[in-house]
């Protein structure tokens, strides 16, 4: 075999090695669009909903009144519990307050600073204590016929 | 991280330290009454933690069934629980020695036991107190009464040896702080020595009859029936025998405390003027039938329902359809087990049509009865017993 010949035989073994290289990083790159693509769809179903969507003043995903200071409460006081906590409970600017000191103190809230202000005007104004006397009359009576 | 972020419209304040495989709870699509096998009819009153309550007429059984039992979490569940390995220590000042058992040794080097016993949220009516009370506004259905399956708590102890000392026992498990802090524990209560080592204070492994379901304490569970259920700790793996009162996580403050002498509602009260809840009041309630009845002129209405007493035996239970102006006896059962509910019931004959309140009222065997208002404010509105009232109409 010539020099000649012989180069050309290493050449074409090269070129194979670098068709198979190619092909597997097209596979690859094929399978990771598909899946890209899938998570990209997947993104855009969940954003289609704006996530902070109001409907007749309540901000729907936790329930909250929409009114000053509603993001500044859902950011910071809905991540480590649920703000179901928050709409089924009624206090004063005192008792929320109290409640912070609380969670500071024993459950790691950190430092609302500025935002502290605003979350208690928040609470306070758009859930305030309801005078409710030593004793209700008895509410949401489903009257149905006992047989 | 970023697209969960984008997905809830706000940054994951503390973000970095959750991790990769959680799924933050505005993602999550968890339905709680398939979830933890809850009757549709339950109400959801927070999901992070979860806490569930019951209506009364849900709890009409006399051995409450799993799908109507509340749930009271002040942590998250812990998950991927392997009872194969589960250990439960025994320690503490008090501890002659420190021991650790499996649960197969709990089960096979001690006498099992069944007992019927009552847990009812120490907060159970709390949102009827006013000024309103901080903290999940529990309305009537925070109480259950199941066949708890295990050893006697004082039998563990005393094999571990309780030194002369030993004044309290406090509880460890494996809930999750709310705020991941692996350092903090969610609750870490107990009860007084005397009440650990009563027969019906259990290390329970079984609910009625099958493993403990998971939202209940599953594999291990104290269960000290007539106390605040708080002192039931659910997920147990520790133990500690103390030469003090425990000082574990919601021991003290307003946690489960309420002022040591009565407070006129709203008053400020400092923490030392405040004394753990020790035994629940009296209190009965109507679960059959459910409120707002309507029934024909002339007919009998048969009424039934449970009634317990803490530490004690309801000696006598009383209904009244005209706002307590009188009061009939109900017919009343012995409980199965000290520390289990009894169960009451009556025929009203109703003769005149119109709107009616049939009233319930437990007196235990001290002679203590259920007040008819909201009895003594206290800081988290705690024990409420006022008694139960169903709407009935006669047409």
């Amino acid at each position: 075999m010539t020099n000649h010949k012989r180069f050309w035989k290493r050449e074409r073994a090269a070129y194979r090695v670098l068709i198979v290289i190619c092909a597997a990083v097209l596979v690859v790159a094929i399978i990771g669009v598909y899946f890209a693509d899938k998570s990209d769809e997947e993104y855009v179903a969940v954003s289609e909903e704006d996530p902070n969507r109001i409907e007749n003043g309540i901000h729907l995903r936790t329930g909250l009144v929409e009114a000053e200071g509603l993001m500044e409460t859902v950011t910071n006081c809905t991540s480590c519990h649920s703000a179901k906590l928050l709409t089924q409970n009624r206090l004063s600017k005192e008792g929320w307050v109290s409640a912070i000191r609380w969670m500071q103190e024993t459950q790691n809230l950190w430092d609302l600073g500025d935002n502290e202000e605003i979350i208690v005007n928040y609470l306070a104004k758009n859930y305030p204590p309801e005078s409710k006397g030593r004793r209700e009359n008895i509410k949401k009576i489903n009257w149905y016929e006992l047989q | 991280m970023a697209a969960m972020a984008a997905a809830i419209g706000t940054d994951i304040v503390n973000g970095s330290l959750m991790p990769s495989a959680y799924q933050p709870l505005a993602l999550q699509q968890a339905d709680p009454f398939k979830l933890f096998n809850k009757d549709s009819e339950m109400t959801v009153l927070n999901d992070k933690p979860w806490n569930i309550e019951a209506k009364a007429h849900l709890l009409n059984d006399a051995v409450t069934p799993n799908e109507y039992m509340f749930i009271r979490n002040n942590g998250l569940i812990p998950q991927n629980i392997d009872s194969s390995a589960w250990e439960l220590t025994i320690d503490g000042e008090s501890a002659s020695n420190k021991k650790t058992y499996s649960l197969d040794d709990l089960k096979s080097r001690f006498q099992q036991y069944t007992y019927q016993l009552t847990l009812e949220c120490g907060g159970n009516g709390r949102s009827e107190f006013n000024p309103p009370a901080k903290g999940n506004q529990w309305t009537i259905g925070a109480v259950s009464c199941a066949n708890w399956t295990g050893v006697r708590l004082g039998d563990v102890l005393r094999d571990a040896g309780i030194k002369e000392d030993a004044v309290y026992i406090g509880y460890h498990a494996a809930d999750v702080h709310l705020s991941r802090d692996p350092s903090k524990e969610p609750i870490s209560r107990g009860v007084p020595i005397k009440k650990a080592l009563q027969d019906e204070t259990l290390l329970a492994f079984k609910m009625n009859g099958d493993d403990i379901p998971l939202a209940h304490g599953y594999p291990l569970r104290l269960v000290a029936g007539g106390w605040p259920a708080s002192a039931s700790g659910k997920w147990v793996n520790r133990i500690s025998i103390r030469n003090k009162e425990h000082d574990g996580a919601k021991m003290g403050g307003t946690s489960y405390r309420v002022p040591c002498e009565p407070v006129a509602p709203g008053a400020k009260v400092e923490d030392k003027d405040m004394c753990i809840i020790t035994a629940m009041p009296v209190k009965s309630l109507i679960t059959f039938p459910k409120s707002g009845a309507v029934i024909k002129k002339g007919k009998t209405l048969t009424i039934g329902g449970h009634a317990w007493a803490g530490e004690l035996e309801v000696n006598e239970v009383k209904y009244s359809v005209d706002f307590g102006s009188s009061w009939v006896s109900c017919q009343l059962s012995k409980p199965t087990n000290r520390l289990a509910w009894q169960h009451f019931s009556a025929a009203i004959p109703l003769d005149a049509t119109g709107y009616y309140e049939i009233w319930a009222k437990a007196i235990d065997s001290e002679g203590k009865a259920q007040p008819m208002v909201l009895p003594g404010w206290n800081p988290k509105g705690y024990l409420n017993n006022a008694c139960h009232r169903i709407a009935i109409k006669v047409v």
